[in-house]
């Protein structure tokens, strides 16, 4: 197996013009489960994000079941949930706190960071920028394998008596750092930091890999200005979650110093449980400010690749060119730069210096402006196109209104000033969710089914795909949007119940029918769960280029065998948008073919670089 | 039986599910082709763009009329001055993030209407146009420049010092309710050392400090109408937040690191009775950073009361400071102290009874 990567990697480096097109016989565990090409550790990625995503949700439906009816008797969930189950039949509202922390983490770091980079950087960089595989297959390997082992410790978490983690996934100390302030803060969250650095191991060793397959294995033609939007999209984000992750780790580290080795990092003047502590000195804004050093980038994390699937799948959809191709390069750039410097707008009202408020409400503000303009340009794209709506093409559709119904509630709380009455309230639960929960979950969604037919060489069901999309975009509204006026109304999010309060008396129809919608949302991705398994086996085949599409990935084999392309990687002569060009025979140019084979097409400039062309071989090769 | 009928149901959702996939596929493969390149094309793609059309149209309708309807149920009554500056900043952001809104969510599905696969249209090759996209960067930067300078003016008053002659109240919270300390009649609060907390010296009073021996504390927070109330602000065990949507005020309590805020009520309890029509109406301090357990039954109560009216509960109050209401800890008074500790306090008893029973209880 190893002389088999040995070939690989000369071959990529190389460009070699023949490639040895003979199967490498292996065995299912090298194969299937230890495997090394990045196209099978995509599919692990995908799946096991599949399965958190499911877990995910079916949490979000359990707490939303006692937010939307609180009166209900919830004793048939005992065979599930046990001793959680209080005698009266309620939800105990530690478990509350523990499913809200479990439903964030898994869905932000599980599902959208690794289901969703995980699963499209490793499939689409090497298809993409047309090479064999990953610049370090065994890395890439590694970083599954970690975030697998990652997975078993949360998962087990979640199943020992004190319970997982419950102060909420941003894990403030001291409420984290105190076993006696609640039982999560126990053994659980020992569990949920060993996890999470685990995860960031496994992050960090993807995030590497990415960036410089991206940098050294780009195959001949194929510069940074012809780098198709998803691959820049990857890019950025391997390299915010590099520069952040480490962060967190280094939060993790000390808070874990705190619990442990009775240090005073973030720890001072608490009185618990009868005593004293002997703590003093330390400051619990610190980890926040670690915290968010992470946590602000980690949304655009989250966000940016389903930007770049979006962009992707528009153009190829509307059969146009992205509109503003630099503008978009452009504004992801600086939306990557502003979100190292926008972090302490989640913490306006904590005691941070008021000075500083005024400093990240400019900042963040302004991180407002190149996301303005992403969507702007979507929006322009699909003018006079001709747009085709597969499922991919729907669910991108809806993540831009997501992005921009999330988005622009984003200028109420980045001002430090409307953020006073708004902070941890639903408004901010319905931001978020929108803007990055909602969007970043449909563009994995327009993610799978449009790549779907690269994956596993078969369609999915269109019928079943728009089903899917319909119930869940109008579920989702459903879902998110009356939370605005509940958060409005100054309701506190991690409530396990309003009745305390005389103030947040309303609303309790409003409450019922989100969670109805909750209920029905996770309930139609079934119809996606059935479409996708059954459609790996029973799907028909699918057609070179299902979708017309100009990238790289669709010159491959209907199933590309690890390496790719059997022959040697096709050369790249344009851009990834040559949608409906004036002049052309079909309404797509693939990025393979040369500017002296489309005479009739070509703008000024690109006759000359046709001139310049050097087609040795390519008539071979990129046939 | 129940979970017999819910396998029966999961089998029938799967087997329609099958059923559906396969007469899908089926039908495809049977219908006959179109001789046109547009193979792709998958049936029914207008209607798809219909009903864009129709979601945009029942989803404005719907966001409209629910806003427009429920207007004083999310819209909760203001009742401090520096709430309403803000409130009508908020409404000035919503009016145009509502506008940016529903305009481009028209153009997303209008366009995706308008512009759906038709045989004889070619899509309009428009790869960038600089002019519109300097547009779209400066419009929004503007406006957003304009907004954040109105909104940096305010939050500097809000977070500024509090003016002279505030009245300071001391908020701490810990799992899970409030605590309050009022600074007594020499209007000083006393020091305070988490370490000398125990169950009944809740607040930690540091008693070796005379400027605490009169400070009171009630279990009500009870504030002025018309006069700024500066809150100091501290959390015991974990971090909590002072929330209360009616004054649009929140700062978190956060252990180690005190924090304040200041802002003054311009409606009293009573009023705001007869303004919202219920006469049990309350202001709550809520606990708005999750603490634990019970963090959604960390409740405090709120009284906005007439100057008037406040001047005598508090002189009132100022009888009951917390030192004689708990005798015992005279004894944490050092002895140069106690005599001038017993008058602040207002403690009917001599010297000679207390050391006496601190010889008693002392532990």
């Amino acid at each position: 197996m190893s002389v088999t990567d040995i070939q690989l990697q000369q071959d990529t480096a190389g460009h070699d013009d023949h490639h040895e097109d003979h199967d490498h016989e292996l065995g299912f565990v090298s194969k299937y489960i230890f495997s090394t090409d990045h196209k099978t550790i995509a599919k692990q990625f995908l799946i096991t994000g599949i399965f958190w995503a499911l877990l995910g949700g079916a949490l979000s439906v359990i707490f939303r079941l006692q937010l939307g009816f609180p009166n209900m008797d919830l004793e048939w969930l005992r065979p599930l949930l046990g001793e959680w189950i209080t005698v009266e039949g309620k939800i105990d509202p530690e478990f509350y706190l523990a499913m809200v922390t479990m439903h964030g983490t898994i869905m932000v770091f599980f599902v959208l960071t690794a289901g969703l980079s995980g699963t499209f950087s490793n499939f689409l960089i090497p298809l993409q920028i047309g090479a064999r595989d990953m610049a370090s297959g065994f890395m890439n390997m590694l970083s599954y394998w970690f975030f697998f082992a990652s997975g078993v410790i949360m998962f087990v978490s979640m199943f020992i008596e004190t319970g997982p983690a419950s102060g909420g996934w941003t894990i403030y100390p001291p409420l984290s750092a105190l076993p006696q302030a609640m039982s999560g803060s126990g053994l659980g969250m020992t569990l949920w930091l060993v996890s999470m650095a685990l995860f960031i191991v496994s992050t960090l060793l993807g995030g590497i890999n990415y960036i410089t397959t991206v940098i050294n294995l780009r195959t001949e033609g194929m510069t940074f200005s012809r780098l198709p939007l998803t691959i820049w999209a990857f890019f950025i984000t391997a390299i915010l979650g590099l520069l952040s992750f480490p962060v967190l780790f280094s939060a993790a580290l000390l808070l874990i110093f705190d619990r442990s080795l009775g240090t005073s990092f973030y720890l001072s003047d608490i009185y618990i449980a009868g005593e004293a502590l002997p703590n003093v000195g330390g400051s619990p804004i610190l980890f926040q400010h670690l915290f968010w050093f992470l946590g602000h980038p980690e949304v655009y994390i989250v966000i940016l690749p389903a930007l770049g699937i979006t962009s992707e799948i528009i153009s190829t959809n509307s059969r146009k060119p992205i509109f503003g191709y630099k503008a978009m390069i452009g504004s992801m750039l600086g939306i990557g730069f502003l979100s190292f410097v926008v972090w302490a707008h989640h913490m306006f009202i904590t005691g941070m210096n008021p000075f500083l408020g005024s400093i990240f409400t400019i900042l963040t503000l302004i991180i407002a402006v190149p996301s303005a303009i992403k969507a702007f340009n979507y929006i322009t794209t699909l003018w006079r196109g001709n747009i085709i709506f597969t499922p991919a093409m729907l669910f991108s559709i809806g993540l831009v209104s997501f992005f921009i119904s999330g988005g622009v509630t984003g200028l109420f709380l980045g001002n430090s000033v409307l953020d006073i009455n708004l902070h941890d309230t639903y408004f901010v639960v319905a931001h978020f969710h929108l803007v990055m929960g909602a969007a970043a979950f449909f563009g994995m969604l327009a993610g799978v089914y449009h790549w779907f037919p690269k994956m596993f060489g078969r369609m999915m069901n269109d019928k079943l795909g728009k089903l899917h999309f319909w119930l869940t975009f109008v579920g989702v509204y459903l879902v998110f949007f009356p939370l605005h006026y509940i958060g409005i109304a100054g309701f506190p999010r991690r409530y396990y119940a309003f009745t305390s309060f005389d103030t947040f008396g309303g609303f309790t129809d409003l409450n019922s029918l989100v969670s109805i919608a909750a209920i029905l949302t996770f309930t139609a991705q079934f119809i996606f769960l059935f479409n996708f398994f059954f459609s790996i086996f029973r799907g028909k085949l699918a057609p070179a280029n299902p979708w017309k599409s100009n990238t790289m990935e669709w010159t491959t084999p209907r199933f590309p065998k690890h390496g790719n392309w059997p022959g040697a990687i096709p050369r790249v002569f344009r851009w990834a948008y040559d949608y409906s060009k004036p002049g052309a025979k079909d309404d797509f140019i693939q990025q393979t073919t040369p500017y002296s084979h489309t005479p009739e097409s070509n703008l000024e400039h690109e006759n000359e670089n046709a001139k310049q062309e050097d087609l040795t071989g390519v008539d071979k090769v990129n046939g | 039986m129940l979970n017999l009928i819910i396998v029966v149901a999961v089998i029938l959702v799967v087997a329609v599910l099958i059923i559906a996939f396969r007469v899908t596929n089926l039908v495809d493969v049977v219908k006959p082709k179109q001789k046109d390149a547009d193979t792709n094309v998958p049936s029914g793609n207008s209607a798809q763009g219909v009903l864009m059309i129709v979601f945009l149209v029942v989803g404005t309708i719907g966001f409209f009329y629910y806003s427009k309807t429920e207007f004083d149920s999310y819209n909760l009554p203001i009742a401090s001055e520096h709430g309403v500056i803000t409130e009508r900043l908020f409404w000035i952001t919503m009016v145009i993030t509502v506008f940016v809104f529903v305009v481009t969510q028209i153009f997303l599905f209008g366009f995706s209407w308008k512009y759906r696969y038709k045989k004889t249209n070619t899509a309009h090759y428009y790869p960038h146009n600089n002019k519109l996209e300097m547009i779209w960067t400066f419009v929004p930067a503007v406006v957003l420049a304009w907004l954040i300078i109105s909104g940096l003016k305010e939050w500097s008053k809000i977070t500024g010092p509090a003016p002279e002659g505030s009245e300071v109240i001391e908020v701490m919270g810990y799992q899970f309710a409030w605590a309050f300390r009022y600074p007594g009649k020499d209007g000083d609060l006393g020091k305070v050392d988490f370490r000398k907390i125990d169950a009944v010296n809740q607040m930690g009073l540091d008693l070796s400090d005379r400027k605490g021996h009169d400070d009171f504390m009630p279990t009500q927070l009870v504030i002025p109408k018309d006069k700024p109330v500066h809150l100091q602000i501290r959390g015991r065990d974990v971090i909590h937040s002072v929330y209360n949507p009616h004054f649009r005020l929140q700062m978190n309590a956060v252990p180690g690191l005190p924090t304040r805020f200041w802002f003054v009520p311009t409606v009293s309890t009573a009023e705001m009775r007869d303004k919202t029509g219920n006469p049990d109406f309350n202001y709550e301090l809520v606990c708005n950073k999750i603490c634990g357990k019970s963090h959604f039954g960390m409740k405090g109560i709120i009284t906005v009361l007439e100057q008037d009216e406040y001047d005598s509960w508090y002189k009132e109050q100022q009888e009951n400071s917390w030192l004689k209401q708990n005798p015992d800890y005279l004894s944490q008074v050092p002895n140069e102290l106690r005599e001038a500790a017993i008058i602040a306090s207002g403690l009917e008893i001599n010297v000679e009874q207390i050391e006496s029973s601190a010889q008693g209880s002392s532990k």
